[in-house]
C-alpha cells in the first residue's frame, strides 16, 4: 500500500471521528459530551497547570514501570513456554483462563497485598498485560521453523546463542503483536488502578471529574489517554510493517 | 486426559494446598488472604442463603443481554463492512487499537443519556466485545471459499440470502471464536463497570465487601466469578473442538 494512500486513509479516519464526535455533541449537549474544540481548549488549559503535569508524570511513571515488567517478564515466560513443549502445554490453558477472568475482581486481593501504593497500580497493570504477551510470544516461538534451529545447532551454536540469535529474531513479529495488545491493556490496568485506589495520577483526576460531572476534563483526559495509547499501538504496528517491507524474514 | 492435563491438575492442586497450608499456619496475614477451604465455605453460604441472589442475577442478566447484542451487531457490521474494501481499510487502525481506548471514561455520557441503572452497564459490556466480534466475522468472511461466492452468483442469490445461507455457515468457526471472545470481554466489561461505577451487581458486591473489610464474602464472590468463567470457558472450548473437526474436513 502506497504511503500517500495510507496518509489519505488516516486523514479520512480522523475527519470521520471528529465529525461523529461533533454530531453527537449537538445531539446530547455539553453536559455529557464536550465538543472537539472545547476539549482541545480544556486540554491546553490543563497542560499548563502544575498539578495536572504532576499527575500525568505520576501516571507515566506507573505505566512505564508496568510496561517494562510486562515486556521483560512476559516475553521471557513466553520464550520458556515455547521452547519447553510440556511446560507450554501445561501452562497454556491456565494462562488462557486467567486472561478471560475479569481481573478487576482480583483487585482487592492486590490491594490487600501491596497496600495503597504505586506498587499496587503497577501490579494491576502487570496483571493485565503479562498474560497476552506471554501467550503471543509462546505461539510465535512455537511457529519458528525448526530448520532454522537445526541450522544453528549444526553450526555449534550454544543453547543461549540459539535463543538470542535465531529464535528471538524469527519470533519477533509475533512478539511485537503480543506487546501491542499487552501494553495497551497494561496501560488500562494502571489507569483503572489509579481510578479507585489512588490520590495521584490521571486515573484519580478522571474519577474526580466523573464525580463532579466536569465533562470537559473527563473528555480531555480520555482523549489524552486515547491518543497516547493509539500512538503507541500505531508505532508498534509501523515497526512490524517496516520489518516486513525490508524483507527480514 | 493427556499427560499435560494430569500435570496441570497436579500443579493447581499443589498450589491450592500450599495456599491452604500457608494461611492456616498464619504465614499469610488472615486479613489479606483466607484459606481456600474458607473461600469455598463462603461461596457455599452465599449460594445457599441467597442473600446476594439479586446481585448475581442482575450481573448475569446484564452479561447475557450485552453479549447477545454484541454477537448480533458484530456479525451484522462485519457482513456489511466486508465488501466495502476502502472503508474497511480506513477503519483498520481504529479496530486494531480499539482495546487501547479507555472506554469507561465515556460511562458518564451513557448515564446522562440512558439514566442510572442497567442500560449503561449493558452498553459497556456491549462495547467491550464489539471489536473482537467484528474482526472475527471479517476474518471468517475472508476465509469463505471462492466457489461458494460463484455458486451464489449462479443462483442469482440476493445479498441477504448469500450471507445467511452460504457465507455465515462457511465462516462459522471464525465467528465462534468471535463469540468466545465476545462472551469473555462482555463478562469483563460488565463486572469491571459494576466494580468501578455502579451500585448493583457482582462487581459492586465485591467492591462493597472489600470496603467493609468483609474478606470472607469478598473471596466467596471472587471464587464464584472465577469458577463461572472457568466453567463457561470449558463449555465453549468443548464446542470449539467440535467445530474444529468440521473445519478440517
Amino acid at each position: 500500500m502506497r504511503k500517500s494512500e495510507r496518509i489519505q486513509d488516516a486523514v479520512i479516519l480522523c475527519a470521520a471521528i471528529l465529525l461523529v464526535w461533533q454530531c453527537l455533541h449537538w445531539v446530547v449537549g455539553s453536559t455529557a459530551l464536550t465538543s472537539p474544540l472545547d476539549t482541545a481548549l480544556r486540554l491546553k488549559e490543563l497542560s499548563g497547570a502544575d498539578w495536572f503535569r504532576a499527575d500525568a508524570w505520576e501516571s507515566l511513571r506507573a505505566m512505564g514501570a508496568a510496561a517494562l515488567i510486562v515486556a521483560l517478564c512476559g516475553v521471557s515466560i513466553g520464550i520458556i513456554l515455547g521452547l519447553h513443549r510440556l511446560t507450554g502445554s501445561v501452562a497454556e490453558p491456565i494462562l488462557i483462563t486467567f486472561h478471560a477472568l475479569p481481573k478487576v475482581s482480583l483487585y482487592p486481593v492486590v490491594l490487600l497485598i501491596f497496600g495503597l501504593t504505586i506498587s499496587a497500580r503497577v501490579a494491576f497493570g502487570v496483571m493485565h498485560g503479562i498474560v497476552p504477551v506471554a501467550l503471543f510470544t509462546m505461539a510465535a516461538v512455537l511457529n519458528v521453523r525448526p530448520v532454522l534451529v537445526r541450522a544453528g545447532r549444526l553450526m555449534h551454536l550454544s543453547g543461549p546463542g540459539v535463543v538470542t540469535r535465531i529464535v528471538l529474531p524469527a519470533a519477533l513479529p509475533g512478539i511485537v503483536t503480543g506487546l501491542r495488545i499487552g501494553l495497551s491493556v497494561t496501560i488500562l490496568g494502571v489507569l483503572i488502578g489509579e481510578m479507585f485506589a489512588s490520590k495521584k495520577g490521571l486515573g484519580f483526576r478522571l474519577i474526580n471529574a466523573i464525580g463532579n460531572n466536569d465533562a470537559p476534563t473527563i473528555m480531555a483526559i480520555a482523549v489524552l489517554l486515547s491518543v497516547f495509547a493509539m500512538a503507541l499501538n500505531y508505532a508498534l504496528i509501523l515497526i512490524l510493517a517496516d520489518r516486513r517491507e525490508s524483507g527480514t524474514r | 486426559m493427556s499427560r499435560a492435563g494430569w500435570i496441570r491438575c497436579a500443579v493447581i492442586a499443589v498450589a491450592v494446598a500450599a495456599l491452604e497450608i500457608a494461611c492456616r499456619m498464619q504465614l499469610i496475614d488472615p486479613f489479606t488472604v483466607i484459606p481456600p477451604s474458607q473461600m469455598a465455605a463462603a461461596l457455599a453460604d452465599i449460594l445457599t442463603t441467597r442473600e446476594l441472589l439479586l446481585e448475581i442475577s442482575t450481573s448475569l442478566l446484564n452479561i447475557l443481554i450485552a453479549v447477545c447484542c454484541t454477537i448480533v451487531a458484530g456479525i451484522a457490521i462485519g457482513v456489511v463492512l466486508h465488501p466495502l474494501h476502502r472503508v474497511r481499510r480506513i477503519l483498520d487502525p481504529f479496530l486494531s487499537s480499539y482495546y487501547a481506548l479507555p472506554l469507561f471514561a465515556f460511562y458518564p455520557l451513557f448515564i446522562v443519556i440512558f439514566g442510572v441503572g442497567s442500560i449503561p452497564i449493558i452498553i459497556m459490556g456491549f462495547l467491550a466485545g464489539l471489536a473482537a466480534m467484528i474482526l472475527s466475522t471479517l476474518d471468517g468472511l475472508d476465509n469463505v471459499p471462492r466457489t461458494l461466492t460463484k455458486v451464489a452468483r449462479m443462483h442469482h442469490m440476493g445479498r441477504l440470502s448469500t450471507a445467511l445461507q452460504l457465507q455465515l455457515p462457511a465462516a462459522a468457526p471464525y465467528v465462534l471464536t468471535g463469540i468466545k471472545l465476545a462472551i469473555a470481554y462482555g463478562f469483563i466489561g460488565v463486572i469491571a463497570s459494576e466494580f468501578i461505577l455502579s451500585g448493583r451487581g457482582l462487581g459492586f458486591a465485591i467492591g462493597f465487601s472489600y470496603n467493609n473489610f468483609d474478606t470472607r464474602t469478598m473471596y466467596g464472590l471472587i471464587l464464584f466469578v472465577l469458577l463461572l468463567v472457568i466453567l463457561l470457558n470449558l463449555l465453549l472450548h468443548a464446542w470449539d473442538q467440535r467445530m474444529q473437526l468440521r473445519r478440517r474436513r
